[in-house]
């Protein structure tokens, strides 16, 4: 083998800058992608704004308040704003840990699962029990059992976001290629050595699609938990029906948008996450990117 | 078929083990395989391979070559018979590269010393040997993803190789490779094997990649697979690519090809 057989171009695909005739395509896409959604949230202003003021008269309005109303009432208001952060970190505090909780569990569960085909077995019907169940129908049997507070809300959002960790593990830790699996198999490789050399990182994708999943689902369970479990630090659940029963309909406008941003947070924190993971060795995250 | 040893091959040169030739390096007896489901994948198929030789098995589709190999290295159990393989590593280079993507190619090199636990020091040490014997110096810190299809296979080569197989099994390694660069790649093969010396068995679909690597062709029937036909190749090592050109190869290939086609029918 020679040194200039290796420099050939052919032989190695090297990511390169793009060529300066594509440049312009590439902008024009990247302009798209920021001009399309802001197009779309014009609309939708739009449509509250006529919903507010010409749809709705006077003595309705309050059923959906102008943009400007929330703003002012909801935002820029000292005393809600002071609240609606309180009850955000309340709530976030939640769903960070009952999502660790799920991250641990369901990943301690997964791979339990994988390492033999009976405990896959005996597990896997319960999982699926376990995202069956409606978990409004529980809700007071967990009160009842775990007291109205912080440790309840804990498990609301560890019952919604464990099912999505344990079958995205799963999943990934079972579709190892199975050529791989012989290369282990051909150097004798240990139960310990083949998890954690191939399973784990060849898993890790899925893994943390997983993540992502749950960590939508773990602010949804937090904002359930408030609902129900209304003793300690209020979240934006709480806020959120105490806003309801008061007719305060800009704050409860507030406190859904200040919800929903939580979510969005999250999910787009997962996907950095992942992009930081195995971005640089598996193509999925970067398709992830341009959606 | 008889057992056919061949004492006149040179006798393992490395010191890995005593020169005992004529015991052979891989050496299957009557060996048969039948799948779960019913399927006879080989039948009595018997074939002896010496230290330092390089056998090419060639065959229709489904033949069972694919299944020889992993019989050999005990992925899976033959069904009636007896396989020999002689003692020390054996290499394993599959139809795909294998590689592990999240691994570096110097990482997916040290990935079997690894396993075997081979410390730190020594596995960089025997890495890099191996790297610049597949020709990757320069790649070591490239993904899997950043690579041909060539590269890839060299990567394969070179993790195998980490190992100082003394019996090397190729799954049709370059199959899926375009002509030139496989060319290329048996011609570093042979290199390699020249320099080495391991026992070699290598599966493919084309006579004339058997004929420019082997030191003997055999040749398969269709399914049960069974050996129909041995042919000698009777050319030196090292080997030029222009040797594929000569009237000599030509005639072996020629032969080769015949054995096959009655194989087929």
């Amino acid at each position: 083998m020679t040194v200039q057989e290796m420099t050939e171009p052919s032989e190695a695909e090297i990511p390169v800058d793009p060529r300066p005739d594509q440049r312009p395509a590439r902008r024009r896409r990247r302009l798209v992608r920021v001009v399309a959604p802001a197009v779309v949230f014009a609309i939708v202003i739009g449509v509250w704004y006529f919903i507010s003021y010409v749809l709705l008269d006077d003595t309705r309005r309050f059923l959906m308040p102008p943009p400007q109303s929330v703003l002012a009432v909801g935002f820029f208001d000292s005393a809600n704003l002071t609240t609606i952060l309180h009850a955000l970190w309340s709530t976030t505090q939640v769903a960070l840990v009952g999502l660790a909780i799920s991250i641990v569990l369901g990943t301690l569960v997964a791979v339990a699962m994988s390492q033999a085909t009976w405990m896959e077995s005996a597990i896997f019907p319960w999982a699926v029990v376990l995202q069956t169940i409606p978990i409004l129908a529980i809700v007071p049997l967990i009160g009842f059992w775990f007291q109205y507070g912080f440790n309840s809300r804990v498990l609301v959002c560890v019952l919604i976001s464990l099912f999505p960790i344990i079958t995205n593990t799963l999943f990934g830790l079972k579709s190892v290629d199975r050529t791989h699996h012989d290369l282990f198999t051909l150097q004798h490789a240990t139960r310990r050595q083949r998890l954690m050399k191939l399973q784990l990182p060849s898993a890790l994708p899925a893994i943390v699609t997983g993540w992502r999943i749950a960590a939508g689902l773990s602010v949804v369970g937090a904002i359930v938990g408030d609902f129900f479990f209304r003793q300690g630090e209020p979240g934006i659940g709480r806020l959120i029906d105490d806003d309801l029963s008061a007719l305060q309909t800009q704050q409860l406008f507030a406190a859904i948008i200040v919800s929903s941003l939580l979510g969005l947070l999250v999910f787009w924190a997962f996907g950095l996450l992942g992009r930081a993971l195995v971005g640089s060795w598996h193509d999925s995250t970067q398709a992830r990117e341009v959606e | 078929m008889e057992l056919i040893v061949h004492p006149s091959e040179p006798p393992v040169t490395n010191g890995h083990r005593p020169s005992l030739a004529p015991s052979p390096a891989l050496a299957f007896h009557h060996v048969s395989k039948v799948f779960a489901d019913g399927t006879q994948a080989l039948d009595d198929v018997s074939l002896s391979v010496a230290p330092g030789e390089m056998v090419a098995i060639v065959g229709p589709s489904g033949c069972g070559k694919s299944t020889l190999l992993r019989l050999a290295s005990r992925l899976s159990v033959a069904s009636g018979g007896t396989i020999e393989v002689a003692e020390g590593n054996l290499g394993y280079v599959f139809q795909d590269a294998t590689l592990l993507p999240w691994r570096t190619v110097q990482r997916n090199v040290e990935l079997l010393a690894e396993l075997s636990g081979v410390d730190k020091a020594e596995r960089a040490r025997l890495a890099t040997q191996a790297i610049e014997l597949a020709g990757l110096t320069g790649f070591e810190q490239h993904r899997p993803r950043a690579l041909s299809g060539g590269m890839r296979m060299r990567v394969s080569l070179a993790r195998a190789l980490v190992m100082r197989p003394r019996v090397f099994l190729f799954d049709e390694p370059f199959g899926a490779l375009d002509e030139i660069t496989r060319e290329r790649l048996n011609a570093e093969l042979l290199e390699l094997f020249v320099r080495e010396r391991f026992a070699g068995v290598f599966v493919t679909h084309s006579v004339g990649e058997a004929t420019f690597l082997a030191t003997r062709v055999v040749v398969m029937s269709a399914r049960p697979g069974r050996i129909v036909a041995e042919v000698p190749v009777p050319l030196g090592y090292p080997r030029a690519p222009e040797l594929r050109f000569s009237p000599q190869f030509s005639d072996l290939a020629a032969e080769i090809s015949a054995r096959l086609r009655e194989a087929m029918a």
